[in-house]
């Protein structure tokens, strides 16, 4: 509501403010990202009071880096710092350099909620990178939206949300899910499928959309069980026993956290060798980073489903690996949310840069039709609704904790957040 | 649900998971000996637990690494070095914790849980700076991590019975310390009544500290074994305190019978209700088992005729 009612008064404003930005694109294209902060007043990029100077810029960094979570968040904190200093060492944004302040979630929602508020209100930073769990979004979402805050989310999630306020840099699950489950129909012949998932929303998101596209578009598929374990189960023998019974063609497994590993383990002790794809264990929670907790010789030969991975050959992402291990040490691994973390930064740039303003309000106008040419994963785009445009790829496991690239969409898959007759 | 399946393949299936229920039942009672001797004969809260079986974790993870750097030809025993070590390392720390701050609790019991609590988020946190906030993976012997093929179609997870011998092992040596040796008379005697204990001239500091350090040390090698079934980071403790407690309490806190006998029922209550209905539902529908019965019996299932 205040939105629409302050806007109007500075459509003028806004305009210029485009035509700037227009010119700024431009001049970006043919020289090399150096554009003069004396060219930008601060005066006039920022009219609603960010902490930007005259040659600084400060962003929020909100992860958790203490409790349960930290093992995932990690990660994405080394991305988004690794994006900031490539960016810094290109002249920054509009000629000022990113500063960070860096808030510690702590695995805890109310904690995020608390934090993301400091980051806003007392350090009126222009952006913020964070979150990663759908709870601690959710927790953060109205502080963002009555501050009228920026936040880009890294994590490949369930969907059913568009906010004004964030911009969603993994994939949401239809993206993730179907392009897999029609890959696995066409190319292995799947016929039966059985669901297993960890017990809170995402996994059983996911899971309807993949029972409903199972049913409803794939010829003769079924689906022969569906399961949800409780967070950190680490007892997996019965339902591998239940597996057996049933034999599926398709072990689809939403399995996260501490019981990922049980679960690897287990099945492969009770004697499932998943090289043999009978059954196939198709995962979308499995990234790289999770296979060094699970070891690369318990998951050898399953398949996982999501937009990147580490081991994708084009130039973007050999570059991105080589910073990456420059900075944070030899023996990292890069997963898929690590690096829709790590577009953030650089999707944030572009969308000031085309605004010519850090104003929220017009980052915000901007961002819809960025593209980014250079993302480790390929071109990506934003849609309408603040989700990517991105490629859907497939993986196998190898025993080294790396997957390789086996099948990968012919295009750019289209965001659905709110995906019709899959709810 | 059975109508299109012979009788061989059923008959398979029900064996692999009457083992999968035993498999499961070790994994409790590895859990909880530990906690039983610690709770049950101490009356020590040590929510600090599982933090003291993830040391065992890391204490293999460690071995299991200097074996593949420097002696690789053995890499396949390492698992039994591991296990030793493990003990000692969660051991000495349960032996300076004792000294540096249980043993200033014992007439506060309740204060104990809150102390453990935090002893445990230290430990996490140690953890978490010296290894790192993601999970290692422990490298485990091939040979440990196969399945063994019983018939045509009935095959059982090594690992499970590498864990079933174990907690029989480990259940056999605290029986034979509590109940067949002086120092398992002294705790004993202690836990009876501490003050008539100290007059007849048992050492209650000294038993008292060893009491805490053998429980430790036993969760340290239930961790160590728990590397080939589940992960190893610095907050999977928590993955099974809930878990540990429940047992114990169930059970009835004094005695290690008890103990048993509850790892039992719980794991074959679980075990069969996950097979037949969902996970999640199996785990609500145990849980509200235990707190009926323990309602009717507060004292858990076994408990030791005591004066009050």
């Amino acid at each position: 509501m205040t939105d629409e009612t302050s806007k109007k008064p500075n459509s003028g404003v806004n305009r210029r403010a485009v035509l700037a930005g227009g010119t700024a694109l431009t001049a970006s294209l043919f020289l090399p990202k150096q554009l003069k902060a004396a060219e930008y007043p601060t005066a006039e990029i920022n009219t609603t009071g960010l902490a930007v100077t005259d040659d600084t810029v400060t962003i929020g960094i909100l992860h958790s880096i203490t409790g349960t979570m930290a093992i995932s968040e990690t990660g994405s904190v080394q991305a988004e710092k690794l994006a900031i200093e490539q960016i810094n060492a290109q002249g920054g944004i509009l000629g000022r350099k990113i500063e960070y302040i860096q808030e510690d979630g702590g695995s805890d929602w109310p904690t995020f909620a608390e934090k993301a508020k400091k980051l806003l209100v007392n350090d009126k930073v222009a952006s913020v990178m964070g979150c990663w769990t759908s709870a601690s979004r959710k927790a953060v979402l109205p502080v963002f939206e009555q501050y009228n805050g920026f936040l880009y989310y890294p994590t490949f999630y369930e969907g059913l949300e568009q906010s004004p306020n964030v911009i969603y840099t993994g994939q949401e699950a239809t993206q993730q899910i179907i392009a897999g489950l029609d890959w696995v129909a066409k190319e292995k012949g799947a016929k039966s499928f059985y669901l297993l998932g960890s017990d809170y929303i995402w996994p059983r998101t996911s899971n309807k959309i993949a029972r409903k596209h199972i049913e409803n578009y794939l010829d003769g598929a079924k689906v022969v069980g569906e399961e949800y374990y409780p967070l950190g189960h680490t007892q997996f023998n019965s339902v591998i026993n239940k597996i057996r019974l049933k034999k599926p063609d398709v072990i689809y497994a939403i399995v996260v956290g501490g019981s990922n590993v049980a679960f690897y383990k287990q099945l492969k002790a009770a004697g499932i060798d998943m090289t043999k794809e009978s059954p196939l264990v198709l995962t979308i929670s499995v990234t790289e980073d999770e296979i060094r907790g699970i070891g690369g010789e318990n998951i050898e030969g399953a398949y996982a489903c999501m937009k990147y991975f580490q081991s994708l050959t084009n130039d973007n992402n050999e570059a991105f690996v080589k910073s990456f291990k420059e900075m944070w040490g030899d023996d990292m691994v890069i997963g898929d949310v690590t690096q829709a973390a790590y577009l953030g930064p650089w999707l944030w740039k572009a969308a000031v840069e085309k605004a010519g303003s850090f104003d929220v309000d017009k980052v915000r106008a901007a961002t819809p039709g960025i593209e980014l040419t250079s993302a480790p994963e390929g071109y990506v785009k934003v849609h309408d609704n603040h989700h990517l445009w991105s490629k859907t790829r497939v993986g196998l496991a190898k025993a080294d904790g790396q997957y390789d690239v086996v099948f990968e969409t012919a295009d750019l898959v289209e965001p659905d957040p709110f995906p019709e007759g899959y709810q | 649900m059975f109508a299109d399946y012979s009788m061989s393949e059923l008959g398979a299936i029900f064996a692999m998971q009457g083992f999968a229920g035993l498999i499961l039942f070790s994994v409790f009672v590895l859990m909880a000996l530990g906690l039983a001797i610690i709770f049950g004969q101490m009356g020590v809260i040590n929510m600090a637990h599982g933090e003291f079986m993830i040391l065992g974790a890391y204490v293999t993870y460690l071995v299991s690494n200097f074996f593949a750097a420097y002696l690789p030809a053995l890499f396949s025993a390492y698992f039994f070095l591991a296990m030793i070590l493990a003990f000692i390392a969660s051991g000495a720390l349960g032996l300076f914790v004792e000294w540096a701050m249980i043993r200033h609790l014992y007439k506060r019991p309740l204060d104990t849980l809150l102390a453990t609590w935090g002893l445990s988020l230290i430990l996490q946190q140690l953890y978490r700076s010296i290894f790192g906030a993601r999970e290692v993976g422990v490298s485990i012997p091939d040979w440990m991590m196969g399945s063994m093929p019983v018939t045509d179609l009935i095959e059982i997870p090594i690992n499970g019975i590498f864990v079933m011998v174990l907690a029989v092992g480990i259940s056999l040596a605290v029986y034979v310390m509590m109940f067949r040796s002086g120092w398992g008379k002294q705790v004993r005697a202690i836990n009876q009544n501490r003050v008539m204990a100290g007059a007849v001239g048992i050492n209650t500091e000294w038993t008292d500290r060893m009491t805490y350090g053998i429980g430790c040390g036993v969760a340290g090698v239930a961790g160590s074994a728990f590397t080939m079934i589940g992960s190893t980071g610095p907050t999977a403790g928590q993955l099974y305190i809930v878990d540990t407690f429940l047992v114990v309490v169930f059970g009835g806190a004094a005695s290690l019978l008890g103990t048993i006998a509850s790892a039992f029922s719980i794991s074959q209550a679980q075990s069969i209700m996950e097979f037949f209905l969902s996970g999640s539902m199996a785990k609500v529908l145990t849980l509200l088992i235990i707190v009926g019965i323990l309602m009717i019996r507060p004292q858990g299932l076994f408990a030791m005729k005591l004066r009050k």
